[in-house]
């Protein structure tokens, strides 16, 4: 459904973003994209909808050629790729609804978004898909009075009004505590399977790009270095993705020791073997 | 660099390096002595016989405002009535003009930056150009009266909005913009929904700070024949009547209170 080949992109700068990238997306698959930071995730998917324009290469969406559209086309062709982002980009002095209506903004002409007259089907569905995400109690108020996991939802019901076909999600748990980044992927992932949408996410959690998608592709340096299930997805293949770490320990157990270090010594003498114990498994 | 080592071989580190120091030296000397300089260069070209009984003559001219012709002030409201009506429509006039110019001056809503220059160009000259100036030239082409008026303040006003408002323009988040045009919206519907209301705060307080403004730029346009109360102050002063003088300031000074009070209310309210 969706078709990269030999995309590339080059900026201003010199810096290669992207080398010859070829991926295949088809309908309704969710696929993670991973990588570390700077590796060309964001710029990828921005290339989709060119909000960067790549330099090279072609990009289909179904029969679309979208490296070669321009005004009012490109337009037509964006209203059928929804994108998520890491900051909510919501329009924080307007309303819930506003948000989510701006969806429609590809389908409506000036005159009726700046009045604010969408069609009554269009916030029919607004109203259904602010029920569907959980905020039907929040409409009327400003995007900037909800909290993050809140915002986060009008952002996948705004883009959900633009019914499309494809789902662009960057970063989407990136700024959210991890229980509500749980949510928010469960919800992604529930509303492609009902839409049939196919989404590209991208990530920096790899544990949850292993639980919620259906295919992970790894990025390093702007070229793709893994291909495959989530279950594939080994510590070697991490250290060709992310480079050398030992990727079979968790974290977290460390800081908390060193943290207990600041504590006074008889709370530590007495906290230190349970940590140790914790650590262990 | 600041960092240096000492003889025992640990680092020291200093704010600056000795040469960014003495240069800082050089550099204040520097501006004092000009200072002084141009202190001088004032005094000898001052007559102090004037300047000896300066306090003698200011303390002649209050004698001769007080007490205040206090019935002056009934000819006076129409005059204030007009000055305030110069102050409001120019500044919505300016207002309107300085819009469309702010979203065309600034970097990332310009459609072509050709466009840009040419709308920096307008800034720029509106803004270099004192209101009072401004009025000049437009009672010799428009002839005295408010509509002059009105027009001057509307012409420094552009210059003013329009420079404040593309500031806010450029230094408004990208990402709610990145939103928008990836739903597919177009251009103006992008500065409708993406730019807009993130300027709205600015813009509100820049207008009513531009009003404010105004208000006491507008008490002096009758001085050159533009209407308003300037042309009561320039008559009394002509005319040596310095009792109706210091009435006219006391209205002056409580009209500038009450807009000073009702901008700061209104910039309250809005933000």
């Amino acid at each position: 459904m969706l078709t990269l080949t030999g995309v590339g992109k080059r900026y201003p700068t010199g810096d290669r973003a992207l080398t010859d990238i070829e991926l295949s997306l088809p309908k309704g698959q969710v696929m993670a994209l991973i990588g570390p930071s700077g590796a060309g995730k964001s710029t990828l998917i921005r290339c989709v909808n060119r909000l960067v324009e790549p330099t090279q290469g072609s990009i289909r969406l179904e029969n679309t050629e979208l490296t070669k559209l321009s005004g009012s086309r490109l337009r037509h062709a964006r209203r059928s790729m929804g994108m998520i982002f890491q900051e909510y980009a919501l329009v924080d002095r307007l309303t819930v609804m506003e948000n989510v209506l701006s969806g429609q903004l590809g389908y409506v002409g000036f005159w009726r978004s700046f009045l604010r007259r969408y069609p009554k089907e269009a916030v029919a569905e607004a109203f259904r898909l602010l029920e569907r995400v959980g905020l039907p109690h929040a409409i009327d108020k400003r995007a900037d009075a909800l909290s993050g996991g809140q915002r986060q939802r009008v952002g996948i019901a705004r883009a959900l009004l633009q019914s499309p076909k494809l789902l662009l999600v960057d970063e989407p748990t990136a700024s959210l505590d991890p229980k509500t980044s749980r949510q928010i992927m469960r919800l992604i992932r529930e509303l492609c399977a009902e839409r049939e949408l196919a989404a590209i996410i991208n990530i920096h959690d790899v544990a949850l790009a292993k639980q919620f998608a259906d295919r992970i592709v790894g990025l390093r340096a702007g070229e793709i270095v893994f291909d495959g299930q989530p279950s594939e997805l080994t510590s070697e293949i991490l250290t060709t993705i992310y480079g050398e770490e030992d990727w079979d320990t968790t974290p977290e157990p460390a800081e908390e020791k060193s943290e207990d270090a600041f504590q006074p010594t008889a709370y530590t003498a007495h906290a230190m073997p349970t940590m140790v114990a914790g650590g262990a498994l | 660099m600041p960092v240096s080592t000492s003889s025992q071989g640990t680092p020291l580190w200093q704010r600056r390096t000795t040469r960014a120091q003495w240069l800082q030296y050089v550099a204040w000397l520097a501006g004092i002595s000009l200072f002084l300089l141009c202190w001088k260069v004032i005094s000898d070209n001052t007559m102090w016989v004037f300047v000896e009984d300066a306090g003698r003559q200011g303390s002649d001219l209050i004698s001769r405002m007080m007490p205040p012709r206090w019935e002056y002030a009934s000819v006076l409201w129409k005059p204030m009535w007009d000055t305030l009506n110069i102050a409001t429509l120019g500044t919505a006039l300016g207002i309107v003009m300085a819009f469309p110019v702010a979203f065309l001056a600034a970097r990332n809503t310009t459609p072509h930056p050709l466009v840009r220059s040419l709308a920096l160009t307008i800034i720029v000259s509106s803004r270099s150009i004192n209101s009072l100036i401004w009025a000049m030239l437009l009672v010799t082409i428009l002839g005295p009266g408010v509509l002059a008026g009105i027009i001057a303040i509307a012409l420094r006003s552009i210059g003013f909005v329009g420079k404040l408002l593309y500031e806010a323009i450029e230094e408004i988040h990208p990402t709610p913009v990145e939103a928008i045009s990836a739903t597919g919206a177009s251009r103006l519907q992008v500065m409708n929904y993406g730019v807009l209301p993130q300027i709205m705060p600015a813009f509100a307080g820049i207008s009513v700070y531009r009003w404010d403004i105004n208000i006491r730029e507008s008490t002096v346009l009758g001085l050159v024949g533009a209407g308003g109360i300037g042309l009561q102050l320039n008559a009394s002063i002509n005319s040596l009547a310095w009792n109706q003088v210091s009435v006219i300031f006391v209205m002056i000074f409580a009209t500038v209170l009450v807009s000073e009070w009702v901008s700061a209310r209104v910039r309250h309210a809005i933000i």
